[in-house]
């Protein structure tokens, strides 16, 4: 088994002068991402205010504005971040998966670092994340839900964060993304156990469904809630409430811009 | 049993076969479901403490399955406190994010906020550009906030206990500290006073020479909890060994904070990943190796002690630093000077006279930065700062517009929670107590 060569000083050492070297590293990664390849198109967006059509006297109609997320990098990553594809292709294949069959891209941007996971991949992904002496991610910080209604076919995405106490406050981010119509993504309170509350706040707010789950239920909103409140398609509501003589909208019917 | 046919939530008939009779406290007369009960033979009881009880930290319910005094299961159930504040955020500007997360956790609305705006200017990439004075005032107010929040989970813990003192006691010395707050904020909580960019006002004048008058008092106020509590036998007897949670389980569960403290493991994100400036003052992370409600109780006094010392060098830093408390970026940094008037904190009156007088361009500028704010490129950030409960994670989605496209909290108390069932399942139902007060949820935090 090769040794990476980081690897050839103290772990402590390689663990300072990684978290010294993020933030500059992290400049470089972000220019080579612009020569690499071009930011990721979620969205187009046409004239501001919410407002469509004729009734636009705004002047702004012709606005046409791209929502891109910041494009993938390619290996070599910087410093210790390089560790997690170099460990994960030495070990995915005892559990019958492959660094690239489980690894979808890889994203560095501002000093962070994500590694978007093919979700039936995410339970090996994350215990050799956890297991592993290089790397051990002893503490997953919970799940997050986001929602990208216009990322057709990826609309739901499950944010990890992991931390390592042992490797000096090392993090990284797993995102794992599912349609809509199909929102599956396995669970990972068998590696993290500490994740059953963020899992189930996960789905009662997204609807994304966590399988072998030990309780999927709502933990938030009360039992018999219709709907996933913090998805995009759900209205936040509200009534027009009057200040100082004027009537104010409820804020999701507040001018918007694009 | 006529009681029960009219009763909205009694068991119905097939649920009878299934899990034998069942009985619903709904009112009526305790002796008679008392009697009912003993008529069964029977000890085991399932009991909802919560979510209206005066030892809960709030709204939070627990449902104990008891065998006489033993419980045997116990589980949270939370939500009760769920005011929506994350999809709120999701309809306001950047800047008006801040008013929002000051309230989730509302005994340490400084560590919110700090969080969020340091997620927010790493989104923008200005965290460099932030003036070092202002970043000297957020340290100060967040190991205010720490001693005050830190101050409550003594007072209400004592009191759950049954000791009153300590509740006094523990309030009064917060009062101390919270004055000191509301005299730099304009309020005692809800602050909305660390902005994306740096403070909202600078520090009015006398505010360190008020400081440095009530550390003295505040630690005088320390010791007497300290003689109070450390050596108390009853106290001891009450919290020894009781809510035990070792390493491993605190690893498993994510719990941090002084519980994940208490078991010996100096972990301390001031420490281990240091932000604000944290690397350059002079203090010590507390631990004890008890793992135990009683080992936490002392890890907070200690850190209250560590956290004067952190305030008096803040202040010391604050009196050589000299500059503004709001990064450069016009484009970024609140259009306005802030005055405290009789009615809180708003816009100071010159302000408003010069940009409505003598400056259109001023005055447009304003109003964009107020009604539009400013928009943030796209991409996402997580940032964990250490507060008196643990990792307060923020998780922001931006994508490049004037609202943030997903803000989430990483609550402490909310995933330490989630330790009720390891510490309390097999102890004595009074052990309940206990170990929640040394999690020392908050619910606002825990809802959101």
């Amino acid at each position: 088994m090769s040794e990476p060569t980081p690897q050839t000083k103290p772990e402590s050492v390689v663990a300072q002068e990684s978290a010294a070297q993020t933030a500059e590293v992290h400049a470089a990664s972000t220019q080579v991402a612009t020569t690499d390849a071009l930011p990721e198109v979620l969205e187009v967006r046409h004239g501001m205010f919410g407002a469509h059509g004729t009734g636009d006297t705004s002047g702004y109609g012709g606005l046409v504005r791209t929502v891109a997320m910041p494009a993938p990098v390619q290996r070599p990553l910087d410093g210790w971040w390089d560790l997690v594809p170099e460990v994960l292709t030495r070990t995915l294949p005892d559990s019958g998966a492959s660094y690239e069959a489980a690894v979808e891209k890889v994203v560095a941007d501002r000093g962070e670092v994500t590694f978007f996971v093919r979700r039936e991949h995410l339970v090996a992904v994350a215990r050799a994340l956890r297991d592993e002496p290089e790397l051990r991610f002893e503490i997953c910080t919970g799940v997050s839900g986001v929602h990208y209604p216009h990322e057709t076919g990826r609309e739901l995405h499950a944010v990890y964060h992991l931390l390592s106490i042992t490797h000096g406050g090392r993090r990284v981010r797993l995102e794992v993304v599912c349609p809509d119509a199909d929102p599956h993504v396995p669970s990972v309170v068998s590696v993290y156990p500490g994740n059953d509350w963020h899992e189930r706040e996960t789905w009662d707010m997204f609807g994304l469904v966590f399988d072998a789950h030990p309780a999927l239920t709502r933990i938030l909103m009360p039992d018999d809630w219709p709907g996933h409140p913090q998805r995009k398609d759900y209205p936040l509501g509200g009534i027009p409430v009057e200040y100082k003589g004027a009537q104010i909208p409820p804020p999701d019917e507040r001018r918007s811009y694009s | 049993m006529s009681d029960q046919m009219t009763d909205a939530y009694a068991g119905s008939g097939a649920d009878q076969s299934l899990h034998g009779h069942v009985l619903n406290a709904s009112g009526g007369d305790w002796d008679d479901v008392a009697a009912e009960a003993s008529a069964l033979h029977e000890e085991r009881i399932v009991v909802n403490m919560g979510p209206q009880h005066p030892s809960t930290h709030g709204v939070l319910r627990l449902i104990l399955e008891l065998d006489g005094e033993t419980v045997t299961e116990a589980r949270a159930g939370i939500g009760y406190l769920h005011t929506g504040i994350e999809k709120n955020m999701e309809f306001r500007t950047w800047v008006q994010g801040v008013t929002f997360c000051t309230r989730m956790d509302y005994l340490s609305p400084m560590f919110q906020e700090t969080a969020y705006c340091l997620a927010v200017e790493k989104l923008l990439g200005v965290t460099e550009q932030v003036p070092e004075r202002a970043t000297i005032i957020r340290v100060l107010m967040m190991e205010l906030t720490r001693i005050s929040s830190h101050m409550v989970a003594m007072a209400t813990g004592g009191m759950e206990m049954g000791a009153t003192t300590v509740m006094t006691v523990g309030f009064r010395e917060r009062e101390k500290v919270l004055a000191v707050i509301e005299m730099i904020t304009g309020l005692r909580m809800n602050n909305a006073y660390i902005r994306p960019g740096g403070v909202a006002q600078d520090l009015p004048p006398g505010a360190i020479d008020r400081i440095r008058d009530m550390i003295p008092s505040l630690r005088v106020g320390l010791r007497d909890l300290e003689r109070l509590l450390n050596e108390n036998p009853v106290l001891r007897g009450r919290t020894v060994d009781v809510g035990y949670l070792d390493l491993t389980g605190c690893i498993a569960l994510g719990v941090t904070g002084p519980v994940l403290r208490a078991t010996g493991l100096p972990h301390d994100l001031r420490k281990l990943t240091p932000y604000c400036g944290y690397e350059t003052y002079d203090f010590e992370v507390m631990t004890r190796d008890t793992c135990d409600a009683y080992g936490r109780l002392r890890i907070r006094i200690d850190e209250m002690f560590e956290s004067l010392s952190i305030i008096e060098q803040a202040a010391d830093r604050l009196q050589s630093t000299p500059g503004p408390v709001m990064v450069d970026d016009k484009k970024i940094a609140w259009p306005a000077q802030l005055a405290i008037g009789s009615d809180g904190m708003g816009n100071s009156l010159d302000h408003i006279k010069n940009i409505m007088g003598t400056s259109m361009e001023a005055l447009i500028h304003h109003f964009k930065l107020v009604t539009e704010g400013f928009r943030v490129p796209a991409g996402q950030v997580y940032v964990a700062v250490e507060s008196p409960k643990g990792e307060l994670g923020v998780h922001l989605v931006s994508d490049g517009g004037t609202r943030p496209y997903r803000a989430h909290f990483r609550d402490p108390s909310f995933n330490n929670l989630q330790a009720v069932a390891a510490m309390c399942e097999g102890g004595q139902i009074a052990d309940v107590i206990v170990a929640v007060a040394s999690i020392d949820p908050v619910m606002g935090g825990v809802d959101r």
